[in-house]
């Protein structure tokens, strides 16, 4: 197959039926008889788009002779204005003839209803001078998302919710959603799936019974796990995955495991490894979408220095010179909790205890008057011990429609995507911003080039994770750091695991060179943000 | 205070960016929803979920297959029944706090027998409805000062227009506001305050745990009575103006600068802490605006305290709005700190007291009781009279009338190439389509390429009457006729989100 990969990103080509079966562990899940449909096509065009026009023509050709019949040549493809009076008349009677064959009207056997899809119809069966230069009208598009096309939602919150409401609506079935959450009361007011019985209950599963109970045929499959617990085979049978995180750490870490799908040959990105990933975020009035090609278009470790960094109060001014209520809640949290341990040995603050958060509020209305500061109160003690974002069902309403739409675009290949990042804000009026945000170089996820340190042979280990966790482009929360000497792997540091912790711990007051670490040596790091490990390549400066 | 009841943990997360002041604007507000669309239940379900007080959902239509389609709150179930019922059904379950109503009746009907029905809601959100219904809905709601809402989901473009005579807003929670710290004009507490610090003569620990405020402040005096009469402008002279500044770091026994932390944020801080203390343009144009100035028994309390904020400024303030009373956090010991906010707080209640004694004679002399502006109300209009804001509308007739439209104003936006003003001009073309034709265009297949012509034609007939000599691209009346009015779930979910 001959592959162009595109170089503008608003070209590029996505998941071709022809998705490496080597590179598929999974197997089944992406081959799903897409293969042999584009081989029994006869034709060969290049791959284009979602469902790729093969996979459609050939799909069709068998399922439904009459309508693969009506394309008159190759040439009429994504030509504009072909409504010739010929190609009228065909129209018309072709909607005459679904009219009365709703049942069967392209949509399969199920219980669909007349008029089911109207109103997504007419973007994917209809030419128009807007969509991407290689949308090919016509009833394959409908007939892949409702049979066919897999996505994984992320996240099913606020923006989840919304999500699923969205897809399932446009016309997606087979849609994937893992949280590892449970429903709190402080969900109910945006989470408009979830109901005050279902407090307590998996997010997931009551999101998914909830939509395939609303929604007929629809087919919510749920996850009640971290996206940490599912191996790489269960990410590669998705054809789109779009996130609805409050998390950094794990939209990291999906970027990681779907930059790790990435196949090249010859330096050649071979398009049929990428999934495409779509990015919504939420904080109060404002919100953002990014729409992410891996390989292709900026990754979240390209961007990494636009998450604003997490302020913390500095210890000195909690335990001795407190000037806001927020200091005196965190001088209780960090320092009394652990000391007076209030509801018995080792028992850990739990912010969803109203117990807990009473205790804290008590003490920190005691603190807060011997220094004379005003304005403790039980909803601040709460927002600043769960470090909570604020939340509102209107602009999760928005931020999701944005991506909804987007999936949508890449899996019809209608309209050429969002290039490919999204603000808005609406604290004061209504305001949309959007830009291309450019890939990094030498991204440590994307790029392909080795990472680098510059570093003396003096410097100690501890500088090398300093380095890790402090640069404004790696941003690593508990790097583990090995290196391959002497034939095997040593672990130099580890910091997760106590016992290992306390082994190691001696190395970092080392310098590389008692460590036996030489010019080029290669080391290994492991973190949170990132499902693979990295390898970084010493470089001893003089 | 208490532990938050039920109510108060299911709103916690947007209590958190509106407060309890907004909750309770919501919860007593009742809307009306015309047309239970996918667009007017989305919007719904957003007003629905936070809590507001009640709905009412006007519809005459029954439910088609298509409704079912793209509406979450439509199921198969219902396809023949009312439409307005149906929805209310479903919306309802989202909170029980809040009181779903439903009208089976078409706008254009209410509008022919029971016009005033209108005029029981605090808003009216129309959705998805044909010009010749909007225009009478507007004109009868702008008679009865009723905001409007217009919504509109055409394939992929949205249509948000808001129809209000004047909407006043306090509460504007700014995004990025400069801090209100009157160092260009100290005021005598201030100054009092600052004078008790001695830098000199004072030990390590006080020298590096004074607040920055009081040492641009103690500087600025210096550098009047050394460099210069003026505040320091330029960038020159500002830096000149740390550099002062960074002289005062105090310095070990072999002269190098200690680790002096609020010195740092100190000379950080220089270029907005000398910001001039002005009247925004914005409250300047409210003073002089007729409500302010010819206040009378109608005023609102907006504009009664616009006004005595006014005389504020003439009289007491010198010039100034009321001292805003807050601070930022910075580097300081708890006593330093406290005190310091305790300066800026006490002047602030001093000022609203006197904006308060402006208020009570305003009021006195239009004949109104003196308790109708709380204490809350002022406290909550003086420290944010920098930022009140007034929304200012054209009523939809004067935007239709082809003699008062902002004819210069389309036309410079379309010499702009990226302007979306062309998605407005074509959903005028289609409305004269719908009023020529009784239908909107490109709904059937067949009807696509017969209709882009049509369209052509009703754009260029409304371009002219209207005087618009401006091109538009045939792609747009291609592209809309592609649309054939559909409402993708997806746009009509953006569009509820932008309410």
């Amino acid at each position: 197959m001959g592959f162009e990969v595109p170089l503008k990103p608003n070209h590029w080509t996505l998941w071709p039926s022809e998705r490496r079966a080597q590179g598929d562990p999974s197997g089944a899940g992406r081959q799903d008889g897409r293969e042999a449909l584009c081989q029994g096509s006869g034709v060969s065009l290049p791959c284009v788009g979602a469902g790729c026009r093969h996979y459609r023509l050939s799909r069709l050709s068998r399922r439904c002779p009459r309508r693969a019949r009506r394309r008159p040549s190759r040439g009429t493809v994504g030509s504009r204005g072909n409504y010739g009076g010929w190609e009228k008349k065909r129209r018309r009677l072709e909607e005459l003839l679904a009219d009365g064959m709703a049942v069967d009207g392209g949509c399969g056997d199920s219980g669909d209803w007349e008029g089911r899809w109207n109103h997504v119809k007419k973007f994917l069966e209809r030419s128009g001078p807007f969509t991407h230069p290689d949308f090919e009208p016509g009833t394959q598009a409908l007939d892949f998302l409702l049979s066919t096309c897999k996505v994984l939602v992320i996240g099913a919150g606020g923006l989840g919710c919304e999500l699923l409401k969205n897809l399932a609506l446009s016309g997606f079935r087979q849609i994937h959603v893992i949280d590892m959450d449970t429903i709190d009361v402080s969900n109910l007011n945006r989470q408009f799936l979830f109901r005050a019985k279902d407090v307590g209950r998996p997010k997931a599963e009551v999101a998914a019974e909830f939509l395939n109970s609303r929604i007929p045929d629809c087919a919510v499959v749920p996850y009640f796990k971290k996206i940490q617990d599912m191996d790489e085979s269960f990410y590669r049978q998705f054809h789109i995955i779009v996130c609805g995180l409050d998390s950094i750490i794990a939209r990291r870490w999906i970027n990681g495991m779907l930059m790790s799908f990435l196949h090249y040959e010859d330096g050649v990105l071979d398009p049929s490894s990428i999934i495409p990933l779509i990015d919504g975020g939420t904080e109060g009035f404002k919100g953002n979408v990014r729409v992410i090609i891996p390989g292709m278009t900026a990754c979240v470790e390209c961007t990494l220095a636009l998450y604003p960094p997490q302020v913390n109060f500095p210890m000195c001014t909690i335990a001795s010179m407190p000037r806001l209520p927020e200091h005196c809640i965190e001088y209780v949290r960090i320092l009394q909790w652990p000391k007076e341990q209030p509801f018995g040995e080792g028992i850990a603050l739990d912010g969803d205890d109203p117990e807990h958060i009473q205790w804290i509020y008590q003490k920190s209305l005691e603190r807060a008057s011997q220094f004379n500061i005003k304005g403790v109160t039980y909803r601040l003690t709460q927002g600043v011990v769960k470090r909570i974002i604020p939340a509102v069902a209107s602009t999760n309403a928005v931020i999701a429609a944005v991506c909804a739409t987007e999936v949508f675009k890449i899996a019809t290949s209608a309209y050429v995507p969002l290039n490919n990042y999204l603000v808005f804000n609406d604290v004061d009026g209504l305001y949309t911003y959007s830009f291309e945000a450019e890939r990094k170089e030498n991204c440590p996820a994307c790029s392909q080039l080795p990472q680098n340190i510059e570093i003396s042979p003096s410097a100690k280990l501890q500088e090398i994770l300093d380095y890790l966790t402090n640069n404004a482009s790696l941003q690593m929360k508990s790097p583990a750091i090995t290196a391959t000497m002497y034939g095997g792997n040593k672990t130099l540091y580890l910091q997760t695991v106590a016992s290992i912790e306390e082994r190691t711990r001696p190395n970092l007051s080392k310098t590389l060179k008692e460590l036996g670490l030489v010019d080029g040596q290669e080391l290994a790091v492991a973190d949170v943000t990132t499902p693979q490990t990295m390898l970084f390549k010493l470089h001893f400066t003089t | 205070m208490a532990r938050p009841g039920p109510k108060e943990q299911r709103y916690d997360r947007q209590l958190r960016l509106w407060g309890d002041h907004g909750q309770e604007a919501l919860e007593s507000a009742h809307v009306c929803v015309i047309n239970a669309t996918a667009t007017g239940t989305e919007i719904l379900k957003n007003l629905v979920l936070p809590g507001i007080g009640s709905f009412t959902i006007v519809d005459g239509n029954q439910v088609s297959g298509e409704d079912v389609g793209n509406n979450f709150f439509l199921q198969k179930s219902h396809i023949g029944q009312n439409r307005a019922q149906s929805a209310t059904e479903l919306l309802q379950e989202l909170n029980g706090d809040v009181s779903g109503n439903f009208v089976e009746e078409s706008p254009e009907k209410l509008l022919d027998n029971d016009p005033s029905f209108f005029n029981r809601f605090n808003l009216v959100v129309a959705t998805q409805l044909p010009e010749s219904t909007l225009l009478r809905l507007a004109e009868v709601l702008w008679n009865s000062n009723i905001p409007l809402l217009v919504c509109r989901t055409y394939g992929l473009v949205g249509y948000m227009r808001v129809v209000i005579k004047e909407h006043t807003v306090v509460e504007s929670h700014p995004d990025n506001m400069l801090e209100d710290l009157r160092l260009d004009k100290p005021f005598p507490e201030l100054i009092e305050h600052v004078q008790d610090y001695d830098l000199e003569r004072m030990d390590k620990k006080d020298h590096s745990h004074t607040p920055w405020i009081v040492i641009v402040a103690k500087y600025l005096t210096k550098w009047f009575s050394e460099k210069s009469e003026q505040l320091p402008k330029n960038y020159k002279e500002k830096e000149a103006f740390k550099e002062l500044i960074r002289q005062g770091i105090l310095k070990n026994d072999n002269g190098t600068p200690e680790d002096e932390e609020n010195f740092e944020e100190a000379i950080k801080n220089v270029n907005t802490a000398l910001n001039r203390t002005e009247i925004p343009r914005g409250i300047e144009e409210l003073f002089n605006d007729d409500c302010c100035l010819k206040l009378t028994e109608q005023s609102s309390s907006f504009w009664i305290l616009v006004r005595a904020l006014k005389e504020f400024v003439a009289n007491e303030g010198q010039g100034s709005l009321p001292v805003r009373g807050t601070i930022p956090d910075m580097m300081a010991d708890s006593n330093k700190f406290i005190k310091l906010q305790n300066v800026y707080r006490e002047k602030a209640k001093k000022d609203t007291a006197a904006v308060g004694s402006h208020a009570a004679k305003l009021l006195q002399s239009l004949g109104k009781a003196p308790e109708s502006v709380s204490e809350r109300e002022l406290k909550l209009f003086c420290s944010n009279a920098a930022f009140l804001h007034v929304v200012r509308c054209r009523s939809l007739a004067e935007e239709h009338s082809p003699n008062s439209c902002s004819r210069d104003a389309i036309i410079s936006h379309m010499d702009n190439p990226d302007s979306e003003i062309v998605l407005y001009l074509m959903l005028r073309a289609v409305n004269r389509f719908y009023k020529q034709h009784g239908r909107y265009p490109g709904v059937y297949n067949y009807q696509v390429e017969d209709d882009i012509g049509k369209l052509k034609s009703c754009l260029t007939g409304f371009l002219q009457e209207h005087g618009l000599s401006v091109a538009v691209k045939d792609d747009y009346v291609h592209e809309f006729c592609r649309y054939g009015a559909a409402e993708p779930h997806a746009v009509a979910a953006f569009m509820g989100g932008k309410l």
